[in-house]
């Protein structure tokens, strides 16, 4: 009796949830086996497995795909490296250390369509952009970034926006580290970079964990660097899936080959996650 | 031979004087512990000779080596601290080993040492655990196995029995006493818990707001106190002071005032002039219970039995109240009026300053 009123007043949280998620996967799936395009409203058959085929064969798949995870992985070791480094660093009390944290944690609150306007207006324009001026102020030719590095350009961009995130978890896990194991390991003849490997990098392997997994779900589906500065060109060569599943929506109006995108990039999603739970998740249970 | 050698040590933090000039020198296999109140600078001072604080004056010599400027890793001193500090991520073996590991001490080495430390604190079962599914007291002895491998010149022992339960502090009391014993090696031991100073120590040295108080064996202090503070932190329960305000020198005695009525002190025990007046005070195993005449007498308040002896509060005349230790299996009431008898030769005189003005005759 008991049991049933507790299963009936959950049921209507339950039902919103299940909802909520079933009917966009459904009606994703659905999409994916008819033809949708909006060019050709009222033409929606069943096509089989045809929109997945187009989407593999699509020109701009491999690019995507392998753009997706290089971006991955990149911001990934950009972010928890540098991260490390930048707290590791900020941890010992020094004179302005709090407006140097809130410095370092700043970029968290630009959005991404505003952080890619900077990047590509202030910093990489080949004309007037900063990094034009520092070459040539050494004698060098200002490189195009966007055009000629289009994905290094993104990677810059959205490590920018994910190292203050990693320096927020870290800086944090660091306070929480015990003083006395520290001056212990210092007794123990211990030097400064000993006691980083030894005591603070485990220290932080919960943290890393943390870090990368939160990190991995927003990088996949980045979007708005892309469509503010590169446009995932030139060509398909800053092209992720998300970008391609967007590309193939409302550029060239197939639906149906979007959804079953979309599918691939849930499925890629899993697989990732897969591996990365098996390489860092370990360290959450300890 | 003087080992560790401190000169006019001194600590300041930006606004405040944690050390006020320590001098102190401790000989090769001196067990010696500071003990003091919370904030009088002991785990300052230990902290300093470890070199986790650096000192703002005065120096610190090891075995004829200044070391005041050295790095805390280089002066050879192993210290246990209060929260054990062990590497929660490494196993016991690994803790036993990092100093070793770090000074690039061969495999063959570290494993023998360890093996011999892990056997003599009983650890052989655990070394392959981490630190978290330890006890404490298996914890407490991974910290000092974690000391003793390195064979340090000093130990440093930081209130190490603090945060373990009052029987095992009475265990490993007395494993630190034996450890002590069978090394050798010098020890600095720093606790607030005076009954750990006096069981251990060789030599205790009181602190106080930044300065040595006394430094001396455990019954030096006990028995001839130097300042009114030594005489009340040594002994539990603590000594009784009683205000005489009336001091008369008859021949070779002085007849002090207690109370309005005179207990007689020998001139020759006096140290400098005659004093006006004084703090008498008496431990309370110095004070008997009689029938008739007795130096005091006191309403009893309160009787603490504890089994093997009574301690009985007692409310005076001036409604002071004074503790006097009775037998064990005492017949006193709550309420009643007795009669003390004071051990005269035990007696210490203070002077307004709270100076010991007197000294305790040698015992024969």
């Amino acid at each position: 009796m008991k049991r049933s009123i507790t299963r009936l007043l959950m049921a209507p949280s339950v039902i919103m949830l299940l909802v909520w998620m079933i009917i966009p996967l459904s009606m994703t799936i659905y999409f994916s086996t008819i033809r949708y395009n909006l060019l050709y409203p009222g033409q929606n058959n069943f096509v089989g497995w045809m929109n997945f085929e187009f989407f593999i064969t699509d020109p701009g798949f491999i690019p995507a795909v392998s753009n997706t995870l290089i971006l991955l992985l990149s911001v990934l070791i950009i972010t928890v490296v540098l991260g490390v480094m930048l707290s590791a660093l900020i941890d010992k009390p020094f004179f302005g250390q709090g407006i140097v944290r809130v410095l370092l944690i700043s970029p968290f609150f630009i959005m991404p369509t505003v952080n890619a306007l900077i990047w590509k207006n202030m910093m990489m324009n080949p004309v007037y952009g900063i990094f034009a001026w520092i070459s040539e102020s050494l004698g060098f030719e200002p490189i195009d970034w966007l055009s000629s590095y289009p994905l290094a350009s993104i990677i810059m961009m959205v490590s920018w926006q994910w190292l203050p995130f990693a320096i927020l978890v870290f800086v944090t896990a660091l306070q929480s580290q015990d003083t006395e194991q520290k001056e212990a390991a210092q007794m123990d003849g211990a030097t400064g970079w000993h006691i980083f490997r030894y005591l603070t990098i485990p220290h932080l392997a919960r943290p890393i964990a943390v870090v990368v997994m939160i990190e991995t779900i927003f990088l996949l589906a980045v979007f708005a660097e892309i469509f503010v500065s590169t446009g995932g060109g030139p060509g398909y060569d800053s092209t992720n899936l998300a970008y391609l599943i967007y590309n193939q929506a409302l550029l060239q109006y197939d639906v149906g080959v979007a959804s079953a995108g979309g599918l691939f990039a849930v499925i890629l999603a899993n697989i990732v996650a897969f591996f990365l739970i098996r390489a860092v998740g370990k360290n959450l249970t300890v | 031979m003087s080992y560790l050698t401190i000169t006019d040590l001194q600590k300041h933090y930006d606004s405040y004087h944690a050390l006020r000039g320590i001098n102190l020198t401790i000989t090769e296999g001196e067990f010696v512990v500071f003990v003091g109140p919370s904030g009088c600078g002991k785990s300052t001072l230990l902290r300093t000779i470890a070199g986790l604080e650096s000192s703002t004056g005065g120096n610190i010599e090891l075995d004829g080596r200044d070391i005041t400027e050295v790095a805390s890793s280089k002066r050879d001193l192993a210290m246990v601290f209060q929260s054990y500090a062990l590497y929660p991520h490494m196993t016991v073996a690994d803790n036993l080993s990092f100093a070793l590991r770090l000074a690039k001490v061969s495999d063959a080495e570290i494993k023998e040492k360890v093996r011999s430390v892990s056997a003599s604190l009983q650890l052989d079962a655990l070394l392959e655990r981490k630190p978290k599914e330890l006890s404490g007291g298996q914890r407490q002895r991974v910290a000092i196995g974690r000391a003793i491998v390195r064979q340090p010149k000093v130990f440093l022992f930081d209130e190490p029995l603090s945060n373990l339960d009052a029987a095992l502090r009475v265990q490993m009391r007395l494993e630190l006493a034996r450890l002590h014993k069978k090394l050798g090696t010098t020890m600095i031991y720093v606790t607030h818990d005076q009954v750990e100073a006096m069981t251990l120590a060789d030599r205790v040295v009181i602190l106080n707001a930044g300065q040595i108080e006394q430094v001396g064996t455990p019954l030096e202090l006990y028995r001839q106190p130097n300042s009114r503070f030594v005489a009340e932190f040594i002994g539990t329960p603590k000594m009784n002071l009683i205000p005489a305000n009336k001091i008369v020198r008859h021949e070779d005695n002085l007849a002090i005032d207690l109370l309005g009525q005179q207990i007689i002190f020998p001139v020759n025990r006096l140290k400098g002039p005659l004093p006006k007046s004084a703090i008498v005070g008496i431990r309370p195993e110095h004070m008997t219970l009689v029938q008739e005449g007795g130096d005091l007498s006191g309403r009893i308040e309160l009787v603490e039995h504890l089994g093997s002896e009574a301690y009985a509060h007692l409310q005076l005349s001036s409604d002071q109240t004074i503790i006097i230790k009775a037998p064990a299996r005492t017949a006193l009431k709550d309420g009643q009026v007795v009669n003390i008898k004071i051990d005269m030769s035990e007696v210490i005189l203070f002077n307004e300053n709270d100076r010991v003005i007197s000294v305790i005759p040698e015992e024969v």
